[in-house]
């Protein structure tokens, strides 16, 4: 992207000079307007649940909506995380999260290397299944997934959701790793086959680590997606014990239905960890979205 | 070398566990969603098979009819939302400082779980003390409208967080295709005296369109199957006025044990989905159709 940027701006300096300055400095005002006036709606309403999320019932209907609050009320924070099970949701989204993001990562790692880099037949095949499966819509399997895990005693349990996570990611993931796996050059194969190195070996020790960059897109991209997934969770875990924080929330703000402190400080604690990891891993995160674009 | 490469049995071990969860966990259910939508089943007992009738009743149910009509115009929206979203990205693909900080605010939102949103959003939309009618009555309106109470005007609210949602993710598709196009073309056509309107609409525009057709997919299909800020807003409510299929198929499996019928309604959003996807697909293949990423 960056590189682009600066062949932009070296043509941009050899470029003719236009005939009215003054114009084009006006019009590229109104450009600049507009694109803030965007980033201020896509922020406003972030910004707004913040604020109320530290005010009182009374500063909420009282002040007007964008007013600092006079005393914030960070109490608010305290009291969502321990009377809720906020604490808890919190751990189990991690838990779901990781253990499904390191399951679909390595399996795609391995149907992909098989794929790409080992010769059979029915690769193709195998490969077109997967892609397939991008288009599959989630509520065309939500029944007898539901009466699946029933059947075999794993309805409200987290394996369910972490199971049912992998499985739904892996197109995606492989798509993804598709690409890079087959830029890497067949020399390096060929040159551990050479010193005997076994398939497992050279899998293990030379091709993924060689996939690090976009195994980290891959794993960002599912982090996002399984941090945020309802359908499921909602559908298969009933318990409290169980429950991530997405579906937590949306049954605890049930309880606080009038409580407009208590139920922004609980949706803040929600969005935080991913506001934080954007701050962090923004270039990976639109590099992860833009590749894995295929997923609505 | 090729021998160690076409040891069958590491293909097999490196194949198994994801193709076991991709069969167990996908394709088995779409196949047993259309055997559990041919039968009359309440989730527990036993399944009495009753051929095509679920179907039947799914041509004359009015309910469903409707809640597919708000899918489609979910779908029309979200496809006109596109425009939008590529002139926002053809500015920021211009020569624009900060670019780069754009189009990163603008998926914030992207990055937000449903709940979230949709909870935020009902705060927005609450009727008085939410931020929207606070202004409206601050600037003198008196009778603000109820938003997800009114049953003319939920669709449409519920449609402003979708975009609010959305519009980073497709911005940023677009500004990425918008930058690979090749600068030379252009220079070329700054040469040729174009005006920049004719550089978007004549060269950049053609140039993406592959991306283009992804949006379409990607932005109609979506729509068809588009559940979760609806069923936590309004579940489907007031009166059935923001039903869709997913949220009618949910509740009429999860809420009314009907699960045959539930199944047949989620069969026909998976045909429904693939045969709208080809059929996008179809009308939008051209010879040099090679959709990069």
């Amino acid at each position: 992207m960056d590189q682009t940027g600066n062949r932009e701006n070296r043509a941009n300096r050899e470029s003719p000079p236009t005939e009215n300055p003054l114009l084009q400095k006006i019009a590229k005002g109104i450009l600049y307007i507009f694109l803030i006036a965007v980033a201020i709606i896509q922020v406003l309403p972030l910004y707004w649940l913040f604020l109320f999320s530290l005010k009182s019932n009374q500063e909420v209907f009282n002040l007007p909506p964008l007013a600092l609050p006079q005393d914030p009320q960070w109490e608010n924070y305290a009291r969502v995380w321990t009377q809720g099970n906020i604490g808890q949701y919190f751990f189990n989204s991690v838990f779901i999260t990781a253990s499904a993001v390191i399951l679909t990562v390595l399996f795609a790692s391995l149907v992909t290397f098989a794929i790409t880099r080992m010769r059979w037949k029915l690769n193709k095949l195998v490969l077109g299944l997967f892609m397939v499966g991008l288009m599959i819509p989630v509520h065309s399997t939500l029944i007898p997934l539901f009466n699946f895990f029933l059947n075999i005693n794993l309805m409200d349990h987290p394996l369910a959701i972490i199971l049912t996570y992998t499985a739904f990611n892996l197109p995606i993931t492989i798509m993804i790793l598709l690409g890079f796996y087959y830029t890497l050059p067949r020399e390096i194969e060929e040159a551990a086959i050479m010193d005997g190195c076994s398939v497992h070996r050279m899998f293990f020790r030379i091709i993924f680590p060689m996939t690090a960059p976009v195994v980290a897109t891959t794993a960002i991209i599912n982090m996002i997606y399984n941090w945020n997934e309802f359908v499921f969770v909602n559908t298969f875990i009933s318990s409290d014990r169980f429950k991530t924080l997405t579906v937590g929330i949306q049954n605890f703000i049930g309880q606080y239905s009038t409580d407009w402190g208590a139920i922004g400080a609980t949706l803040m604690i929600s969005i935080l960890p991913i506001l934080i990891a954007f701050i962090l891993l923004s270039n990976s995160i639109v590099e992860g979205i833009t590749s894995g674009s295929v997923k609505g | 070398m090729d021998k160690v490469m076409s040891d069958k049995k590491v293909i097999i071990l490196y194949i198994l566990p994801a193709f076991l969860l991709l069969i167990v966990l996908v394709y088995v259910p779409i196949v047993l969603t259309g055997y559990y939508g041919l039968t009359r089943w309440d989730g527990i007992g036993e399944r009495e098979f009753i051929g095509l009738a679920n179907y039947t009743r799914l041509m004359s149910d009015g309910m469903f009819w409707r809640s597919a009509y708000h899918s489609f115009l979910l779908a029309v929206f979200s496809l006109l939302s596109l425009i939008g979203y590529l002139i926002i990205s053809m500015v920021l693909a211009g020569k624009i400082k900060g670019a780069d900080l754009f189009r990163k605010i603008y998926l914030i939102p992207m990055l937000l779980s449903s709940v979230a949103i949709a909870q935020l959003w009902m705060r927005i939309y609450h009727p008085t003390n939410g931020v929207l009618n606070r202004f409206l009555t601050s600037i003198g309106v008196d009778n603000p409208p109820l938003w997800l109470a009114d049953t003319n005007i939920v669709l449409f609210a519920i449609f402003i967080p979708i975009i609010w949602q959305y519009a980073g993710f497709y911005i940023l598709i677009y500004y990425a295709a918008l930058k690979n196009v090749p600068n030379e073309l252009v220079e070329a056509a700054k040469i040729d005296g174009a005006t920049p309107w004719q550089i978007g609409y004549k060269i950049k525009l053609p140039l993406i369109s592959g991306v283009i057709k992804v949006t379409i997919v990607l932005a109609v299909v979506g729509s068809l199957k588009y559940f979760d800020l609806i069923y936590v807003m309004t579940d489907g409510g007031p009166n059935g006025a923001s039903e869709v299929m997913a949220s009618y198929m949910y509740k009429q499996a999860f809420r009314t044990y009907n699960f045959g019928y539930g199944s047949a309604v989620g069969f026909f959003l998976l045909v429904l989905s693939l045969v709208v996807t080809w059929l996008i697909r179809k009308a939008t293949t051209s010879k040099e159709d090679e959709v990069q990423y």
